[in-house]
């Protein structure tokens, strides 16, 4: 691929801490190699910004290879910008051209306060998962790994789910910033192995209960979330997990 | 786990739109097929057959308070979720994602329902209540419906809303039929694409031959 | 002064033996005991996790916005265990003298062999916390081959092992989180270690949010904090992982045990410019199905596709037949050296080399899918299409990944690859029982130098983090806090607390006070290049002692004119990083320093002075069997101190994948 190096214009939001109120400011970065990662050039405005005694623009990345979820950056208009199953960080200016302008969001729903610039909390995630995300077993000596055989195709199904890397697009990409994907990937994956079985009806009603109180919006099944998401994660697993769910509330007592 | 909590969840109060628009894509069923009969070319004569039956029989009767049940639930329910769902994103984007990712028509099931709950008094005040008013709202004396047809579908503005109401019904159909079943957890990919295939179907269908009445009344085909 | 309290007794009783004596804590004195978990990694989750559910108050650490994103969640091929479900004879015993073998006998072999041994536990373990490894169709678990090993003993899911397992120790933690016995504290970032009497009492951290200092009490620290790869800059590590909170153990008096073995990843997706943020690896298990070449031509500028069979060089293929492309990460890293050093690398900088699936493409999953198929006499074409669907099922995301950062479609042209920095095996200097020399002080996972000698083998970094996570501290530490019961919890204004948070204040604000002129990045981009150039794959004396005066100078400069924007009490991403940097660039001086000390070439560490005549690296077990563990003595000051290694089952030989 040849490479080509371009000028844009960046329009970003920038909001000092979450109680303060946020706008957006405009910037020109220069001689961006098409080379170079989506990050990478927020990376090279930073330093400009710090070397002229401006505030450099916040925002969260840490394994920069698409696999950790903490990059979160909406992009003209969607959740980790133009590319299909993909994150920000592995975002690449190739997907630009000289003169663009580019609009960078945070997240926003009520359950991601913005922290600073572009960065959310997320923690609300972490509470979904506290709320039953799990399988209930103790470190120690369980079954040896082959007493049970798994079929194949529901193990890999489960697999599929478990990719969900909780970056929150997809809460992000949500008219009603429902939580409901990622809900339904963790259900999915452990409702699909036999060593999930036990629990599977307390965990729908406990983690839907938590996405609730979390100020999460209700799934309308409009399929935006699995568009952006950077797994490729399935609305069908939020089939799956209304299936749980009922079953489960229609018994529970 | 009370029923209360159950149907006051977020997945709960899905199901309860759910239920309700399949009862009411039941509804649409029945109410398609008997008004079918005026394309009998007998002069009403079937039409209003049927609808003397709907009208007098103590059974249906008692089915259309349970049909009017259904419909104040889906209205209700359905705009407290368009209100609560929307409270949730309190700053919104400044690019907004529009259709990259989702349908127009899937999100726009407040403003579709709405356009059909407008559509739905007028065609009320239109029918219903003036037969129901002359019964006494018991099983009184029944007016010609048929005839009342005639006369109400004459006017233009009324064909053209009665169009506007079947179109949006064509949409919030399109995307209410499946979305039902998925919240009844439906996630089986051959089932999915059946009851998609079916859905589309449904939505076109029924709608255009809704329509259709209004448009031969005017152009004076029955 | 070294006590590493290995038992007595031969090496495969050992543990048995340990854990049949290790004292233990009853379940109404472990409510009253606390324990401080810092990082949570695999090491760091699943300690975190284990000990919530022995009933140990657990307070866990992690400076970033959850604990799922820990950077083992990159680890992408897969976790190795003894459990030789391939029959192909794996054995515990076959594990542990693997490890040691492939650690080039710079590792304790009691560690090792107990590594081996619990590693079957963790299998059943993640297995049983529904971490979806992937199947065979009979519905039983399956297995891949790893470089350095001629079984198949790795348990893999996809290219996203490390992600799986992790999720796995997640929620395992999250499950003790929301029972109480675990608080967890995201955004916080560990800046010193607090010392009571001698004992390792608590820790100063801060609020990444709120930019506020806080004090924590525990009876125990555990750090679990990972490697040091990003003193490189340029690493697969993630862009937040760092040695602060293991550099600030040892500058409380932890030794630092062989800081300069470093591991050379062979697969990383090359350098494209000085923009370059982070380096991407691809799994070692391509290389299974992919056969790396160079032309045998010098700077050969044709296209990859247009080079013809016979003028490649498949050079690992020639120079080990017998391992091919699948000998150790350390010896095919300093291959690609050579050849790229010698001017036959590829692509616009000629530092790379084609790692190419074509031929495994078609000859190995295209014929076995026809076979499959019944397609008499497949044609090429075919071929590659059948092939090309059961290499994306192995390998898609990795495939994807490539694709996505390089613009190039590996399924039709070569990769392009070059080592980088990927691990560290020097790390913290720990006993049997993962305690640091300070008392109270323990070390899990990356952050110690324990398991993997000089080299660590492919797929053994997982197994270690959840070795000791799961199936070790759980035991061990239980042998120092049935000591402690009678401790009562220690307020935080205890004058220890009160002068380690006042130290860390100090330190702050005087980098806060710098207002010197060149950012924290332009630092860490200098010291990277030194440490690359000079401490990288191929070391000798006159680059480390270059090296050492450079970074002193770094170090100076650093200190009188980095420029750290905004203020300390509120969020200031750059002010973490320049305390991450300032720690690194003194590590780096360690690690050239340890370098320079070990004139020999082991594993990762290559010093160009001790080479065979054939270039292949040479050991010297005489003068150099043993650990050097570093005691920190003042500014550019340390001691060495060596803890010698005997070898009583798994003899030293010169390692040979010929």
């Amino acid at each position: 691929m040849e490479q080509y190096s371009m000028n844009l214009t960046l329009k970003v939001w920038r909001q000092k801490n979450a109680n303060e109120q946020g706008r957006f400011d405009t910037y020109q970065v220069k001689d961006i190699s098409s080379e170079m990662s989506f990050l990478e050039m927020i990376d090279v405005l930073n330093e400009e910004m710090i070397r002229e005694g401006k505030d450099p623009i916040a925002f969260d990345h840490d394994c920069r290879e698409g696999i950790c979820g903490m990059c979160s950056m909406y992009i003209d208009g969607r959740p980790h910008g133009p590319w299909q199953n993909n994150t920000v960080c592995q975002l690449h200016m190739r997907a630009y051209k000289d003169g663009d302008t580019i609009v960078i969001e945070p997240w926003r729903a009520n359950a991601f306060p913005v922290i600073k610039d572009l960065m959310v909390d997320r923690s609300s995630f972490d509470r979904i998962i506290q709320a039953g995300g799990y399988i209930s077993v103790n470190t120690g000596s369980p079954v040896d790994a082959n007493a049970i055989p798994v079929n194949k195709d529901m193990a890999d199904a489960s697999f599929a789910a478990a990719a969900c890397i909780g970056c929150g697009a997809c809460v992000s990409a949500c008219k009603n910033s429902s939580a409901m994907l990622f809900l339904s990937a963790k259900v999915t994956h452990l409702a699909l192995l036999p060593q999930g079985d036990p629990e599977r009806r307390s965990r729908a009603l406990k983690m839907v209960a938590q996405m609730d109180k979390e100020g999460f919006g209700a799934c309308t099944n409009t399929g935006a979330c699995e568009a952006v998401c950077p797994k490729g994660i399935s609305i069908e697993n939020i089939a799956r997990l209304n299936r749980e769910y009922l079953a489960a509330g229609l018994v529970a007592e | 786990m009370k029923w209360s909590e159950l149907f006051t969840s977020s997945v709960g109060k899905k199901v309860i739109m759910a239920l309700t628009g399949i009862f009411l894509i039941l509804f649409l069923i029945v109410h398609v097929g008997l008004n079918a009969t005026i394309w009998a070319m007998d002069g009403g004569e079937m039409f209003n057959k049927g609808a003397h039956f709907m009208g007098s029989n103590i059974v249906p009767r008692i089915l259309e308070i349970g049909l009017f049940a259904g419909i104040i639930l889906h209205i209700v329910q359905g705009l407290m979720l368009e209100f609560q769902n929307r409270s949730k994103r309190k700053q919104g984007y400044a690019v907004a994602m529009g259709n990259k990712g989702s349908k127009w028509y899937s999100r726009s099931m407040g403003v579709l329902g709405t356009l059909i709950l407008l559509f739905l008094v007028v065609h009320i005040a239109d029918f219903w209540l003036p037969n129901r008013s002359n019964q006494g709202f018991l099983l009184g004396e029944e007016i010609n419906l048929y005839d009342k047809m005639q006369e109400v579908f004459k006017q233009e503005w009324v064909v053209a809303l009665y169009l506007l109401g079947c179109f949006s019904l064509a949409w919030h159909l399109l995307h209410g039929f499946q979305s039902a079943f998925r919240t009844f957890g439906v996630s089986n990919k051959k089932y999915l694409a059946l009851i998609n295939c079916v859905g589309i179907g449904f939505s076109i269908i029924v709608p255009l031959a809704f329509a259709m009445m209004p448009v031969s009344f005017y152009f004076g085909w029955v | 002064m070294l006590d590493s309290k290995i038992p007595s007794g031969p090496l495969e009783q050992k543990w048995v033996d340990y854990k049949g004596h290790v004292k233990l804590v009853n379940p109404a004195n472990k409510r009253k005991l606390e324990v401080i978990v810092v990082g949570t990694g695999l090491a760091g989750a699943s300690a975190a996790a284990s000990l919530g559910e022995l009933g140990y108050k657990v307070k866990a650490f992690c400076f970033q916005d959850s604990p799922r994103r820990a950077h083992s969640i990159a680890a992408q091929g897969g976790i190795n265990a003894a459990k030789n479900y391939q029959n192909d004879g794996d054995s515990v015993f076959r594990l542990f003298y693997d490890t040691v073998k492939g650690g080039d006998y710079r590792a304790r072999e009691a560690n090792v062999h107990r590594l081996a041994e619990v590693s079957t536990s963790i299998i059943d373990q993640c297995v049983a916390q529904g971490v979806p490894f992937a199947r065979d169709y009979g519905g039983l678990l399956n297995n891949r081959s790893f470089g350095g090993t001629q079984v198949k003993r790795t348990f893999y899911a996809a290219g996203q092992t490390g992600q799986q397992l992790l999720i796995g120790a997640y929620q395992a933690m999250e499950r003790q989180v929301a029972l109480g016995n675990v608080q967890q504290y995201t955004r916080h970032e560990m800046l010193d270690v607090v010392i009571v009497d001698g004992k390792a009492r608590g820790i100063i951290c801060r609020n990444l949010v709120t930019g506020e200092l806080e004090r924590h009490f525990g009876h125990a620290v555990l750090l679990c904090t990972g490697g040091y790869g990003n003193v490189f800059y340029l690493s697969t590590n993630a862009m937040g992982s760092n040695v602060t909170a293991a550099w600030k153990a040892h500058k409380k008096g932890a030794f630092f045990g062989n800081p300069c073995f470093t591991q050379i990843h062979p697969t990383c997706i090359p350098v494209s410019g000085d923009h370059q943020s982070k380096l991407t690896l691809m799994s070692e298990s391509l290389r299974n199905d992919g056969r790396i070449w160079v032309p045998k031509q010098q700077g050969d500028k044709r296209k990859a596709n247009d080079i013809p069979e016979e003028e490649r060089d498949y050079y690992l293929e020639r120079r080990y037949p017998a391992f091919g492309n699948l000998v150790p990460r350390d010896v095919a890293s300093r291959a690609a050296k050579e050849r790229c050093d010698a001017g036959y690398g590829v692509g616009t900088t000629g530092q790379a080399v084609y790692l190419d699936f074509k031929y495994n493409l078609i000859n190995k999953y295209g014929r076995a899918e026809a076979n499959k198929l019944g397609i008499a006499n497949p044609d090429t074409d075919t071929l590659i299409r059948l092939g090309k669907e059961v290499v994306k099922e192995e390998y898609g995301n990795l495939f994807d990944m490539y694709e996505k950062i390089t613009g190039e479609n590996p399924y039709e042209v070569p990769m392009r690859i070059y080592p980088a920095v990927h691990y560290t095996m020097g790390g913290l200097w720990v006993d049997y029982e993962l305690m640091t020399n300070v008392k109270g002080l323990y070390a899990l996972g990356e952050a110690n130098f324990s398991d993997h000698g000089a080299n660590r083998l492919g797929a053994s970094a997982l197994m270690q983090g959840l070795a000791d996570g799961y199936y070790v501290i759980p035991y061990t530490i239980g042998n120092y806090l049935a000591d402690e019961i009678a401790t009562k919890p220690i307020p935080t204004d205890h004058p220890s607390f009160i002068q380690t948070e006042k130290e860390v204040a100090d330190r702050i604000s005087t980098l806060m006070n710098i207002k010197g002129s060149q950012t924290v990045e332009s630092f860490h981009k200098r010291l990277g290049k030194i440490m690359w150039e000079k401490c990288g794959m191929a070391r000798n004396e006159k680059g480390l002692k270059e090296a050492i005066v450079e970074i002193q100078q770094l170090k100076k400069e650093f200190w009188s004119d980095v420029r750290i924007p905004g203020a300390i009490g509120e969020m200031n991403p750059e002010l973490d990083k320049a305390g991450r940097v300032a720690d690194f660039i003194e590590l780096g001086e360690l690690m050239c320093k340890d370098a320079l000390n070990r004139n020999e070439s082991c594993g990762g560490h290559f010093r160009e002075e001790s080479q065979t005549e054939e270039g292949e690296a040479m050991r010297n077990d005489k003068d150099f069997a043993y650990v050097a563990a570093w005691e920190f003595k003042g500014e550019s000051n340390w001691e060495l101190h060596k803890e010698e290694l005997t070898f009583e089952v798994a003899k030293p030989t010169q390692r040979s994948y010929k």
